[in-house]
């Protein structure tokens, strides 16, 4: 196991190496660059000229290239041209806003996806069972984006009930020594910090998750069924165990293997969708800033904050399948 | 089984008491004005940026020797209380405001104001770059006293030395005269900030990393910066908040709100939104489709800025036959401005008459004018001995909205089709907005006729049509001695009505010699609660917009609505 692990983990530096190099040349590959951007109206030949030679985009792009994988192995990720601030020191403030939003989105797919597709399951073919995959459909296919705008209308802009924007009320006293404003409230002792921040992340979870919630329902209703049909089932049946033991010991835990595999998948994909949930929300998380970051063409930016999404997009994958082995011991043995 | 129905129960109970627990508002804090901008500002110090968001802010709280009179573009005193100049116009003398004092406490006087300006013309190499310290390179000329490699010297500079003449006196010595350097002073980049703030937290220190970005290591910017103005700074969360609260010790009156939160939402509709549900109550950058929704809505108000843009179309004249001028005239007369201004720009545009907007000094109110009249273009193009139709290319870009056209496209397309309609047969062009359209358009490589537009840096005559013809462009292609000279002459002249003479005579000779036809200028507009009173629009947008004078009509005695409150 150790050693499978470790194997994985070398893997990273090829792969980031690779993505680095793909990364470098898809964001200059962008139409224009940081000095149209800066420029406007004013953009002429010779000014634009003059800002590409002071953010040394004028020099060859292997050069360029090397000079920031240089400081890439030194953990120097460069400044945001817009900020002038460390790009490293961004990730660290707005990382724990993008993950507290996942794992929330996640916890609303997971606690509604799974009872979802396990009744469906049982009640095939029944009324229910076709509304939850009429439900899903819907799910899958209504934009983020769309799905967050109109439950911010309902919710908050006609019934008043709900924050439409950021992490926490700008009138709150608030301490954030984690930067997960929720448990924040909590360790600092103040609840009324993390219920505020509770609330503003309802919405925008349920947007979010919207998506893994029906994949996770439909997952788990194949497998229910799959499971079902197995013949230590159908012995357990037998030899006359009561049916919600039967369901919970022999059904529900192996046909979660699957499932597992899918919300580990899944909570690499709420990282990218994240990116609208966040500019709709106006939640200062990686989301906001990337895409803030394409519009002016920040490439250190774009180059380092990608690159870090990317990261924990492998890394989480990894323990995917670390856990898919922990949880399956017929892995472990092959 | 019973187990997972009641755990399910429990998640959708959870979920409806939590969305009923708690309103959605939050802005029943008092006396405080929570306003909804576009992103963070840059950095909290004035020389060192050039966008709007930072401007915006530091507009509150810092101010120069003079500015301009609220919702006008006129100078008026500001820390200096008046001004003479020298015979030759190279020595600016200003008596400074008295009793003065910066947030941190220190007097505000001469020396005070001859530090900043020495901070900026002994700007070090790492501040050197036209994207760190746009404005003072702008405003200045663009020399350094200690020019880095590649930077332009002291003999560029616009500005010699600065004198403090006594503790209420400052002499600013130029290299040249300049009729506008009142304008440039009241630029919020060139804004007294207090010496002691500025050293004590390094607000110089820091390095030009090797993408060329400045990365500074002192703290002023973010944390501590100081000037005199109505508002002084509390505290800045990225992302976030950005919390500005009342000076108490101000030289003038005091602001009527005790504290403005900015805070940054990118997305419109989310702005928008954030207005209904009163999380905020302002924003700026109103969208045109979002017009209707909030003059619909009884308890929200639009404000109009004056426009500061023009949008016009370029004839090249390098191009034949564009070098006509009965063919420029027959251009002007095939345009239907007004139809294109009624149609696609919400109610907010103004049909141009010239090349700068009527806010601005120098405006000539008797230009000659064009009206819609193809059977006219074509008599024209026929005096002109052309065979019609007259083929000539014509440049539009796309993937880009700017104020001054919304949408590229369709202004082309009924310019276009004016045009087909007049004699003429266009060539359809077309490029991105970035990275080629604007460098083609300034390089004189953008067709005979193209769409662009221009928003001024100051609320100045020069900014405008100085900017386009004081001389020669590849992008007008033509050399007119008569108006360079009048341009150059206007803009040295310091006399405030002969210079405003001058202005309105360019502007008469440029609409008869048509160098480009100018068709719109669009107002911007900012949105409101409609219990906020006493915003000022302001023709230069963020860097004229006081919210000292802005009340949020929650002070209650006026107010029966008290909503929101737990």
């Amino acid at each position: 196991m150790l050693q499978f692990v470790v194997r994985r983990l070398l893997l990273l530096v090829p792969i980031l190496l690779g993505l680095s190099i793909l990364l470098f040349l898809w964001i200059r590959a962008l139409p224009g660059g940081p000095a149209e951007s800066l420029l406007g109206e004013r953009a002429t030949p010779e000014a634009v000229e003059q800002i590409e030679r002071q953010y040394g985009l004028d020099r060859p792009i292997w050069e360029q290239y090397l000079r920031y994988l240089r400081r890439l192995v030194h953990g120097d990720l460069g400044t945001s041209i817009a900020s002038r601030r460390p790009v490293t020191e961004e990730i660290q403030r707005r990382f724990p806003a993008t993950i507290e939003l996942a794992m929330f989105a996640m916890l609303f797919a997971i606690s509604f996806g799974v009872p979802l597709g396990f009744f469906a399951a049982k009640r095939y073919g029944s009324p229910m069972d076709h509304g939850s995959l009429v439900a899903s459909l819907i799910g899958i296919s209504i934009p983020v984006f769309f799905l967050a705008i109109l439950l911010k209308y309902v919710f908050s802009v006609k019934l008043g009930l709900l924050p439409t924007i950021g992490r926490q009320d700008v009138l709150i006293d608030a301490e954030h020594p984690t930067g997960f404003y929720v448990l924040d409230g909590i360790i600092t002792l103040n609840p009324e910090a993390a219920w505020d921040a509770m609330m503003h992340l309802l919405l925008p979870a349920i947007a979010l998750g919207s998506i893994p919630l029906a994949i996770i329902a439909r997952i788990t209703r194949a497998s229910v069924l799959d499971v079902q049909n197995e013949d230590y089932v159908r012995t357990a049946r037998a030899k006359g165990v009561s049916s919600s033991i039967v369901d919970r010991r022999h059904v529900f835990r192996n046909a979660m293997l699957p499932v597992v595999t899918i919300i580990g998948l899944q909570m690499g994909l709420l990282l990218s969708g994240a990116i609208l949930t966040e500019t709709v929300f106006a939640i200062p998380g990686m989301g906001t800033w990337l895409a803030g970051a394409i519009e002016n063409r920040d490439y250190p930016v774009l180059q380092g904050g990608i690159l870090f999404v990317a990261l924990v997009f492998v890394l989480v994958n990894l323990i995917v399948d670390v856990s898919y082995a922990y949880l399956d011991p017929r892995i472990r043995v092959s | 089984m019973g187990r997972w129905k009641v755990l399910a129960l429990a998640g959708v109970a959870a979920m409806v008491l939590a969305a009923t627990g708690c309103g959605g508002g939050g802005d029943g804090g008092g006396n405080t004005l929570v306003f909804g901008s576009a992103a963070d500002p840059t950095a909290l110090d004035g020389a060192l940026i050039s966008d709007g968001e930072s401007i915006r802010v530091l507009y509150q709280m810092t101010e120069g020797l003079t500015r301009l009179k609220p919702g006008t573009s006129e100078v008026i005193p500001s820390l200096a209380v008046d001004w003479t100049t020298s015979d030759d116009g190279l020595a600016w003398t200003f008596n400074l405001r008295e009793d003065v004092t910066f947030h941190d406490g220190t007097p505000f006087n001469a020396e005070a104001v001859c530090f900043n300006f020495d901070r900026w013309f002994n700007f070090p190499a790492a501040l050197q770059g036209e994207g760190t310290t746009y404005y003072w390179q702008f405003g200045f000329g663009g020399g350094f006293k200690n020019p880095a490699e590649g930077s332009p010297g002291p003999d560029a500079s616009l500005f010699k030395s600065c004198e403090a003449v006594d503790d209420q006196t400052v002499t600013i010595n130029l290299t040249k005269p300049s009729a506008t350097i009142l304008s440039t002073l009241t630029l919020p980049s060139l804004a007294i900030a207090s010496p002691t703030a500025l050293q004590e937290y390094d607000a110089d220190a820091g390095s030009q990393n090797a993408d060329g970005i400045f990365q500074p290591s002192g703290t002023y910017a973010t944390e501590h910066p100081t000037g005199t103005g109505p508002y002084k700074f509390e505290s800045w969360t990225l992302g976030e908040q950005l919390v500005l609260v009342r000076n108490d010790d101000y030289w003038g009156d005091k602001a009527e709100t005790e504290k403005i939160i900015f805070r940054p939402i990118s997305d419109n509709t989310a702005r928008l939104q954030a207005l209904q549900t009163g999380e905020i109550q302002g924003y700026d950058l109103v969208e045109p489709q979002d017009v209707e929704t909030i003059e619909g809505d009884g308890s929200l108000q639009l404000l109009e800025r004056p426009p500061f843009n023009v949008g016009y179309v370029t004839i090249n004249q390098a191009k034949p036959p564009m070098d006509n001028l009965l063919v420029r005239q027959a251009v002007a007369h095939a345009l239907n401005r007004p139809e294109v201004v009624d149609s696609f720009y919400a109610g907010r545009g103004i049909v141009a008459t010239q090349f700068m907007p009527q806010e601005i000094q120098g405006y000539a109110d008797d230009v000659v004018t064009y009206d819609y009249d193809p059977a006219k273009s074509k008599q024209l193009l026929q005096q002109a001995g052309l065979t019609m139709p007259v083929e000539i290319e014509f440049w539009y870009p796309t993937d880009v909205s700017r104020d001054y056209m919304p949408d590229p496209k369709r202004n082309f397309e009924a310019f276009a089709a004016d045009l087909n309609k007049a004699g003429f047969k266009v060539v359809p062009k077309t490029a991105p907005w970035r990275p080629d359209y604007v460098s083609k358009v300034n390089d004189g490589t953008a067709g005979q006729l193209n769409l662009i537009g221009w928003i001024a840096d100051f609320a100045d005559a020069d900014n405008f049509i100085g900017t386009f013809f004081q001389v020669p462009s590849a992008q007008f292609g033509f050399t007119n001695q008569e108006i360079h000279d009048l341009l150059n002459e206007a803009e040295q002249e310091s006399d405030p009505d002969a210079r405003t003479q001058l202005y309105q005579e360019a502007n008469r000779k440029i609409m008869e010699f048509l160098p480009g036809i100018p068709y719109v200028y669009a107002k911007a507009a900012l949105a409101f609660d409609s219990d906020v009173q006493g915003f000022v629009p302001s023709p230069v947008g963020v860097g004229g917009e006081s919210f000292s004078t802005v009340s949020t009509g929650d002070e209650g005695s006026d107010e029966s609505e008290t909503t929101e409150t737990g």
